[in-house]
Order: C-alpha cells, then structure tokens, then sequence
C-alpha cells in the first residue's frame, strides 16, 4: 500500500468539443479548445513548475513559476493563463527560462524560514519539490533583510511577523511559512464558495487574511478545509498531521455523515489516521469537502466508546461487561423466549442508515429470516419514508432522478425545505458555484436559510411561508403555471398520462389554489408566488432540491407528490440540470431503504405480499417469508406500550433522541423486556437497554454506502474494529446464535446475495466497483454502467402520473395556551444526534442547542438574546437558551435536535404523514417563556440517564 | 483641511452612503471614497455593513480597503503633508526633504504630531517627475519643493 498521489494538472479542464493539437516539448498534444498550455503539458506527461495553479481552482498568474516560450511569440507567458493554440511550439525548458524560475525561487526562499527538516510539511511541501526541481543551490539576496519569517530582527522587534493562529481546533495558519500564493483564498472562493479569506494590504506586506484580519474562528470560516488542501507550503496545516507526521498510505472510502457520501481518502500512519482528504475522483463531491467529513471523525478513537458487550437484567442495574458468545447467547434466548410467549409477532429490529448496505441487509434478512416476521423498520421511517412512497407513485421509483454533477446544468433551481449550505454542504458548495454562475434560485423555507441570502449568492426568490402549508405553496404554483399556460404541453402528451393530467390541472386551476388566495394561511404574498413559478417554468433546465422539511409533516408524501407534479408539468425530467432530488439526511438512507428495512418491502422496494419475490429469498433462506406487512417503528413503540411487543434489536439508531415524543419512545421502551442496542456508544436509547452490542465505525470496516444520488460507493476498512468486530460480523454472529446458517465470510458475499435477488443491483459487486470506482443504481442488463441520471427515455412506472394534491392543514394549530410554530433543523458543525460530532472539537462551534426566536416575538416575552427559556408544547416542555434572529419570521421560533440535554423532541408531538407514518418535526405549537434553568422532566432525565450508563466495576463513564 | 466628526451614528450614515451608491457598476471603491470624506478615514465598523449591503465577504471588503494606502483606518491629523518617494523625486533631492520635515515635525512617516496637526506620508509618485521634488498638502500638489517651501507648508501646518 502508498499514498495514493492525485494528478494536479493546474487549471480546470475545458468542456470545449473543439479540439486543437499543438507541441509541447518536442511532442504532439491535442486537448480541448481552451485548455491552459499548463493542463495540456501535463495531459502529455510534462510537469510544468507551479505553486499557484491547482485544477480545483481558476488559473491566477501570479508565482511566476510556470513561464514557457513559445516559438514566433515574444517573452515568456505563463503557461496557466495561456490557453493552447493549434501549432503552436512550446518549450518548458529552456535556459532562460531555467535562470528566471531560479531566480523567482531565490525570491521566495529569501522570505521563507529554513526549518524544512522540522517542518510539519516536510515531504509533502511544494515549494520544496519546486526548489527541488528548478535546482535551487544558493540564495543570493540572504535572509538578513526584511522578511516575515523571524519574530525579531537583529534584536529589534520584526512588525512584519505574525504569529501562529491556532484558534481553529483542525489547522493552523503559520503566517512566517505564507508564500503569498492566494490559492487558500481562491479555493474559499471557488471550491467552497465562503469568501472568508483575502490578501490583506499590497506588495511586500500582502498577507492572507481571515475576514478583516481577524483570527480563523472568528471569521466567516466553516472550516471546510479546502484552503488546508490547497496550501502548498506548512502555512495552513491540519493539527493531526503537526503532531503525528506525514502519512505513509492511504486508502479511498465514503464519508459516513450525511447523504451527499463525499468520497475521502484516509491518510494513514499504520492504523492510525492523519487526516481525511476529500478525493477528486470522487463522483459525489468532485474533491469538495466540510468540516464533517473532513476532520470530525475523532469520535472513533473517543473515550466514550464501549468496546465490551454488556447485559443486564433490569434497566435500573449497571452494565455488567460479557463476552461476546455470552451476549449472543443472552439475546438469542430473550428472543426465543418472547417469541415463545407472546407469539412470533412480539420482537423485531431496525436497521441503520447509518450503517453499509450489507449490514442493513442482514439485519432484514435476521428479522424475516431469524424472527419469522416482518417487523423491522429504518431510521428513514422518520425522515424520508414519504420520498420513497411519493415519487414511487409518480414516477414508479423511490429515489431521486438525478446525480450532483447535474447541478452544473441548473438554471433554476429550486430549494424546498432543506439547508444545504448546514445539512448537505458539499451539495451547498456546488450550488453556490452554479449560482454565481448566473443560476437563478427559488427557497421555499420558514426561515431565511443562508442560501438565501450569502457573499455572491442571493435568491431571485424566498418564499417564507408558515410552516405546515408546503402543499398549499407548490399546487399555487402549479395553478399559476397551468392558468397561465405555461406547462410543458408535448412533454406532457409524450411522457405523462394525459387524462390524469387534464384531471389534475382543472384540479390546480380552481381560484381556490390561486397564490391571492392561499396567500391568507400561508402568509407568502402572491405576487412573490407567481414570480417563482414562472421563473420556475420558463427560466430553462428546473431543478427542485428538497430536504426534510418537504417530508417531516402530516401531508409528507402529498409534497413529495406536488413536487412530482412540478417536475412533470415543467417537462424538467429525465436529463441533466433538472429532476426530483431528495437531499437524504444520512450516509446511507438510500441504501437502508433499498436494501428492504421497510416493514413492507422487501429488498429493491417489491411489496411482501409479491409472491414471485418472496419466492426468490424463500428459495435462497430456506424459510418461508410472511406475507403480511410488519410494524413501523411507531407501531412498535405503540404494541409495547400495549403489552404485544417485547424485543427488539436497533442497530445504530438512537430512537430515544431521535424519534418524536420521546416520553411515549421511552414508555415504549421500558414496557419491552429485551431491548439490544448494537452502537458506538452508550446512546439515549441505551438507557432502556437490557443488552449492549458494541458496534464499529465506518473506518473499521468494508461495505458500501448508497448516497443520494443512488451512487453506491465502496467503503473500505482502514483499521482494526476496537471493539473487535465489525457490525455485520456482530450480526451474523447473532444470527448463529439463533439457530441460523449464515457464513459469510467477507461484505462483498453479502452484496453478491444482493445483487442475486435484487434486480435494481444485477450487475454491482466489490469488484466491478473497484473497477467503475462507483455506480449509481440501476445497475443491471440495461444499464451496465449505472444510472446518473433516471427516467431519460421514459419514466420506470411507464406514464409519469398526476395526483391531486388537496392541501389539509395539520392538526397541530396554535391557539392561545401554544402561539407559536416550532420548525427544527440541523446545524453545519453537528450531525444528527450528535452521537459522533459531539464527541470532537465541532463542539467549539456549536456548544449547545439554541432557541431561534424573532425579535419581535422575544419582546413581547421579555426575552433577551441568551436567555434561558421554557419551549412547552402540549407533549412536552424543555430549556435552553434563546437567539434572538430574524431569520425566523415572527410566530415561528426554531432549534437543533442535536443534544440530548435539550431533547428537542420531548417537545414534538405525535402526529405523522398519512401515508408513511414520518413523523411532523417541522410543525409543533409552543409556547416560550423565560425560565431559570433545566426543566424537572431534564433534571429526572439526567439523573436516570446517569444511573442507567454505570457499568458495574467501572467508574461511572463520563459523559 | 479634513473634516473630524464624532464617531456617532457611524452605521446609519454607512447606510445611506450606500444605498447612495450602490447602484453604480463596482460600486465599493466609490462607498470607501464617500465614507472616507464623510469620517476623515474609514471606521472598521464600516465594513461588515458594506460587505452586508452589497452581499460581499467582511475578508472581500477589508482586502479592498487595505490595498489602497488613502484609505486609512485612524483619523489623520488636521492636515496632511504626503512627500514622494519615488525614484525622480529621490534623485531631484527628496531624502532630504524627508528628512527635513521629520526633523521640523518631531515624527516619522505614518505619524501625526501630538497636538494632531499634520500627519506625514509617503506617497509613491504623484505624476510631476518633470518637476520633482514634489509634495501634497492637503489634496493640493506642490512641484519643485525646496527647503524653504517646505518650511512654508510646515509652518501653514501648525497655524
């Protein structure tokens, strides 16, 4: 194994058809028009000297390096910013060229401190390579005069000298070491889209500049790390790589944070990891990264993690550490056992989106195969469980239509209850590109998000409307763009069922659905609603990008089904630059679901009750499959709470934190009497666990990730699982224990029994990935080389189908006791739950959750920015400290889910999708007031959250 | 002379300076130009409500302003005496005059003398080589400036 070493041809790659062939060194190169000399010498093979030029970026000019000759041309350009010419001559080397390079380096290295052996770059500093490579020997301009390197000078303080900003927890920024190069600069412009650098001053005292001069953290930084990656020298480098040294090998794999599954490349020293380089190969994220996936994977080496499985008899005793073969044997009796007593139907799992396909699909498999029942569900369940049933109607697949790169040829785009730039910023950054392209963007968010409104990025249109009314909104919007006779007619008639189209558009185009009267409970003034829908319909290539606010309501999959029709009536289907895209919160939501966790699906989406299909995995299990559709997770939590429902296995899912009206979630669990959690670490859940299975981190072991884009990607091992075992190890184990025959003995045989039975995933296995790098679903006969992009000649289901979208308010309503709408949502720094993000130094960013709260609503409460406050909904009450901001509108007030003390979700209530049963985050009627501290119910909460995490003969773990 | 005004409603009057000026094609330059006359520099405050207004960066805005040495970030004094620099004013004699009106003024360049008349900076070229040594006090150019000139412009200073 090495590093793997990634190709920089210095500028970006031109999308020219024309080509135009020229020499370069004596040998024939033919590259696209408008390639830069600099990018076609390396396509041939020569490597031109540069420090500013990288191909994530623009070309700049200014290091002076990359000069070339070319023949019948005076001077010397540089090879960066001249684009090619056919039959032109270049030379790269040349003596005169060889004296100006040596001597431009002599310029640098005068300013430049010569501590190389000691240097945290050392080995993998480009100034050196290139002092290397023009042949450096002597400086002749010494190193006594002004610089920027030494503190003092000759005795004299040196005001030129900086010291080293190490305020951000990830890297640091040595100005002594800072050639002046600007590629950090343009790569938080260009790649990152933040602008929070610049060069500061002018000549000899240009310096880099976080915002105005301030320290990283107090700047406009997200901390992506792009600009890290972009440094040529040790001035921005990452922590880890200061104090552990240079890595020795690395190894591709998939991002375990959210659905955009940027691949990485994990820098490795032995089994430890330097740091996290996002790939440029990589097909999601095109070499993008965030302050996620990039440096927030120190959680898997934290303290917290438990790596011996545990049992104990009552929730109220401590933990009492076991082997494996003890807890395996424990749970399979349990589970025999409640079988046994209260009948097959009493036990059941959920699998994790945040888990590979191959261990999702085992634990399906262990429910239907092992239990005999159909009672397992997913995380999706309570998130994008109304995507699958809404675009499944309409379009005949569960998934969304297109890859990112489609972005790239987005004129419109429209955003729908999702924060990219917090949730998906990896997608937020390609947005962002394409918008200061010249795209043109529609939001449709309660609040004023940052996509809204950033440095060069600002919406044509941001429609704020009151949250619960999405579906009044988009059918609006279709009735301005059928009464005004701006739907894509031949599309229609080509690809569509058109009686159902007629139905539906006389449906849109009653004056009930008109912007000017659905204006009254929305609070979206009209004329903001007609603007957007005819920009929507006549802008070009229309692309609707939605998140969880689309699909966390009672009328989830009805906006799931109006954002079908949109796309539909527009004709934006079935090529790049437009389609149906759902920004899946987890790593794996695609891949959970296509791998059958739904009670009534089995793998591929085929309903339980298809007899051909359950023939195919009874044949191959040998067990007889039911046909009867299992619990959903809330009908789990309501059958235990009900006495019927005794045992379950949850695999990396904190329900407890995660799911709504976490007082019923807990009744339910403490009714049931075998509750195995298989995670990381002692999660909220855990707390009404009788059995404790710890689980292992996508580093430690091999599978794949299906991101959202349907790609499914390699997950690759880097190191030893701590706790010994990877997940699906620990499954198959269990499966043993309970009396089945199960022998796999790598991932890549789970994913052939995958693609064996499920026809979506024909052709996928570990080593067509190894040689495709990634593909996107389907895979099969027909599409040998995946899918980008769906539905291009037709759609899956045959005719694209209209439904009615009749707008039913929620039942949850303000009213005087609970005047306010709360929404909830994520934060850029932490992840979910933030089982794993608060377990790294993200928390410097985002310490606590926080009220969001207009000011005018806070005035009326006497409420400052700060405050401790009481959120009370009719399920519940909770404190935490308010942010006075006008980015909610006044009546709506908002907050992250993402720490347990808070517990947003005591607050939520428990009404659900109609069709899904996803759970209504977004919409909750509170009542806020100013409060002295934590709540009784988080007082008792924390008190049995400590008692029920001791584990006997061990101090209490810390937390 | 520059106008001194208090630092009191510093946002406002950034406010409106650039809802003034927004509208002009590149239109930051122009609203540091119109803040500089309005304050007699550039209050830093300036800045975030610039890069807000024209949905620019606090870095984008605080680079352009630092690239240009006549935006400054503190008050000048009262007057402001700029002496060249550059090549043909050093060879027509300029090193002296430099010298001469630190000696006259008690202060180095970038400074301002303690009872906050003159600020002394160095300019680098003023377009009057042909007639160099040459000098700006106050916005006015002055060609062929000789020592006795320069005392002129020093002592006009002080009054």
């Amino acid at each position: 194994m090495s590093l793997i070493h990634e190709i920089d041809y210095g500028t970006p790659a031109s999308r020219s058809e024309t080509m135009v062939t020229l020499t370069i060194d004596g040998r024939e190169v033919t590259v696209p028009e408008g390639t830069s000399i600099m990018r076609a010498a390396m396509d041939a093979g020569i490597e031109v000297p540069k420090l500013c030029a990288s191909d994530m970026m623009d070309a700049f000019g200014s290091c002076r390096l990359c000069l070339v000759e070319i023949k019948g041309r005076n001077g010397m350009p540089a090879s960066c910013t001249t684009p090619v010419a056919a039959g032109i001559e270049v030379s790269t080397q040349t003596p005169r060229l060889k004296d100006v390079r040596r001597g431009v380096m002599e310029l640098y290295i005068s300013d430049h401190p010569l501590d190389c052996l000691t240097c945290a770059a050392n080995g993998d500093c480009e100034l050196q390579d290139m002092a290397g490579a023009v042949g450096l020997r002597d400086v002749r301009y010494g190193y006594e005069g002004d610089n920027h390197v030494k503190a003092r000078n000759n005795g004299e303080i040196n005001a030129k000298w900086l010291p080293k900003d190490e305020s951000n927890p990830y890297f640091t920024y040595d100005p002594a070491k800072c050639i002046v190069c600007s590629r950090c600069v343009r790569a938080c412009e260009e790649v990152q889209g933040t602008f929070a650098l610049t060069i500061g001053g002018r000549g000899f005292d240009s310096r880099v500049s976080a915002g105005m001069a301030e320290d990283f953290m107090a700047s406009e930084c997200v901390s992506c790390g792009a600009c890290v990656q972009a440094c040529p020298t040790a001035t921005l480098t990452e922590k880890s790589v200061i104090e552990i040294g240079q890595p020795e090998h690395s190894v591709v794999t998939t991002c375990a944070y959210c659905g955009v599954g940027c691949s990485f490349k994990a820098e490795m020293r032995g089994e430890e990891l330097v740091r996290m380089v996002p790939w440029k190969d990589g097909q999601a994220n095109r070499g993008h990264s965030c302050v996620k996936g990039r440096f927030a994977y120190g959680y898997s080496t934290h303290k917290d993690r438990i790596l011996n499985p545990m049992v104990r008899e009552k929730i109220s005793d401590p933990w009492r550490e076991v082997t494996w073969e003890e807890a395996y044997a424990h749970v399979a009796a349990e589970f025999r056992r409640i079988q046994y007593q209260y009948g097959r139907e009493s036990v059941g799992g959920i699998t994790s989106s945040r888990c590979t396909n191959e261990e999702t699909y085992l634990v399906q498999k262990l429910v239907r195969a092992g239990f005999g029942n159909n009672n397992v569900d997913t995380c999706a369940r309570v998130c994008h469980s109304p995507t699958g049933y809404g675009l499944g109607q309409a379009f005949g697949t569960s998934a969304g239509t297109q890859n990112f790169d489609s972005v790239e040829f987005t004129d419109v785009a429209v955003i729908i209850g999702a924060n990219p730039t917090d949730g998906h910023p990896v997608f937020g950054s390609r947005l962002k590109k394409r918008l200061r392209e010249g795209a043109k963007l529609i939001v449709i968010d309660p609040r004023r998000t940052d996509i809204v409104r950033s440095p060069h990025v600002e919406a044509a249109y941001h429609l704020p409307l009151k949250p619960g009314t999405n579906v009044a909104i988009l059918t609006s919007i279709a009735h301005v763009i059928v009464t005004e006779g701006l739907a894509d007619e031949a599309f229609i008639r080509e690809r569509c069922d058109w009686s159902e189209y007629e139905d539906w558009a006389s449906f849109v185009a009653e004056p009930y659905h008109s912007p000017e009267a659905t204006e009254a409970y929305t609070g979206v003034p009209a004329d903001l609603v007609r603007g957007a829908a005819r920009l929507f319909a006549t802008g070009g290539n229309g692309a609707i990008y939605y998140g969880l606010g689309v699909t966390e309501h009672s009328q989830g999959s009805t906006t799931v089904m109006a954002i079908a029709n949109l796309a539909m009536v527009t004709g934006n289907i079935g090529r790049p630059g437009v389609g149906v895209n759902p920004l899946r919160g987890q790593n794996n939501v695609q891949g959970s679901c296509d791998m059958g966790s739904f009670p009534h699906e089995l793998p591929g989406y085929r309903h339980v009750s298809d007899d051909a299909t359950r023939e195919t995995f009874e044949k191959l299990w040998g067990v007889e499959i039911s046909n009867e559709p299992g619990l959903r997770i809330p009908n789990m939590l309501d059958a235990a709470v009900d006495g019927t429902f005794k045992g379950i296995y949850i695999q990396g899912e904190d329900i407890l934190q995660s799911d709504p009206d976490t007082k019923h979630v807990a009744a339910g669990l403490a009714a049931m009497e075998c509750v195995v959690v298989h995670d990381l670490f002692l999660n909220e859940t855990a707390n009404y666990a009788h059995v404790f299975l710890p689980g292992s981190t996508f580093l430690e072991k091999d599978g794949t990730f299906t991101n959202a884009e349907r790609r499914i990607n390699r997950v690759r091992k880097v190191m030893t699982p701590k706790n010994g075992y990877a997940d699906w190890e620990v499954t198959q184990k269990l499966a043993q224990a309970m009396g089945m025959n199960w022998n796999y003995r790598h991932p890549s045989e789970i994913m052939d029994e995958i693609a064996a039975t499920t026809p979506s995933f024909a052709l996928v296995s570990y080593d067509y990935l190894e040689k495709m790098g990634s593909v996107q679903w389907p895979c099969n006969e027909k599409h040998p080389e995946g899918s980008p992009i769906m539905h291009v000649d037709g759609f899956v289901r045959g005719k694209g189908k209209f439904i009615r979208t009749e707008y039913v308010a929620t039942d949850e309503r303000t009213g005087p006791r609970f005047p306010l709408l709360l929404t909830t949502g994520r934060i850029l720094s932490q992840y979910n739950v933030g089982a794993q993000t608060r377990r790294t130094d993200n928390v410097v960013w985002h310490a606590e959750d926080r009220l969001e709260i207009h000011p005018h609503d806070a005035e009326q409460r006497g409420i400052r920015d700060g405050d401790w406050i009481r959120l009370a909904s009719r399920a519940g009450e909770t404190t935490l400290r308010s942010l006075i901001t006008d980015r909610v509108a006044p009546g709506v007030v908002y907050t992250t889910f993402h720490h347990p003390t808070t517990q947003a979700n005591v607050i939520t209530t428990d009404f659900s999708d109609w069709a899904t049963n996803c759970p209504e985050y977004k919409v909750t009627a509170v009542q806020v007031m100013p409060s002295n501290g934590p709540s009784d119910w988080q007082q008792d909460y924390d008190e049995q959250a400590r008692q029920s995490r001791r584990i006997a003969g061990k101090l209490e773990a810390a937390e | 002379m520059n106008i001194h005004q208090p630092r009191g409603d510093v946002s406002g009057r950034t406010l409106a300076i650039v809802e003034d000026l927004k509208g002009l094609e590149g239109p930051l330059l122009p609203i540091l130009h119109e803040i500089q006359q309005e304050f007699g520099y550039v209050p830093q405050d300036c800045l975030p409500v610039i890069a807000r207004e024209l949905n620019l960066s606090r870095a984008e805005v605080y680079g352009v302003f630092s690239f240009y040495h006549d935006f400054r970030e503190h008050p000048a004094g009262r007057h402001v005496l700029k002496l060249c620099r550059a090549e043909a004013c050093q060879s027509m004699g300029g090193d002296q005059l430099a010298e001469r009106a630190k000696r006259l003024l008690g202060i180095d360049f970038h400074e301002t003398t303690p009872d906050g008349a003159v600020t002394l900076e160095p300019v680098y070229c003023l377009g009057l080589c042909s007639c160099a040594p040459s000098a700006m006090f106050d916005g006015e150019v002055h060609a062929r400036v000789d020592a006795d000139d320069l005392d002129a412009l020093v002592a006009e200073a002080r009054r």
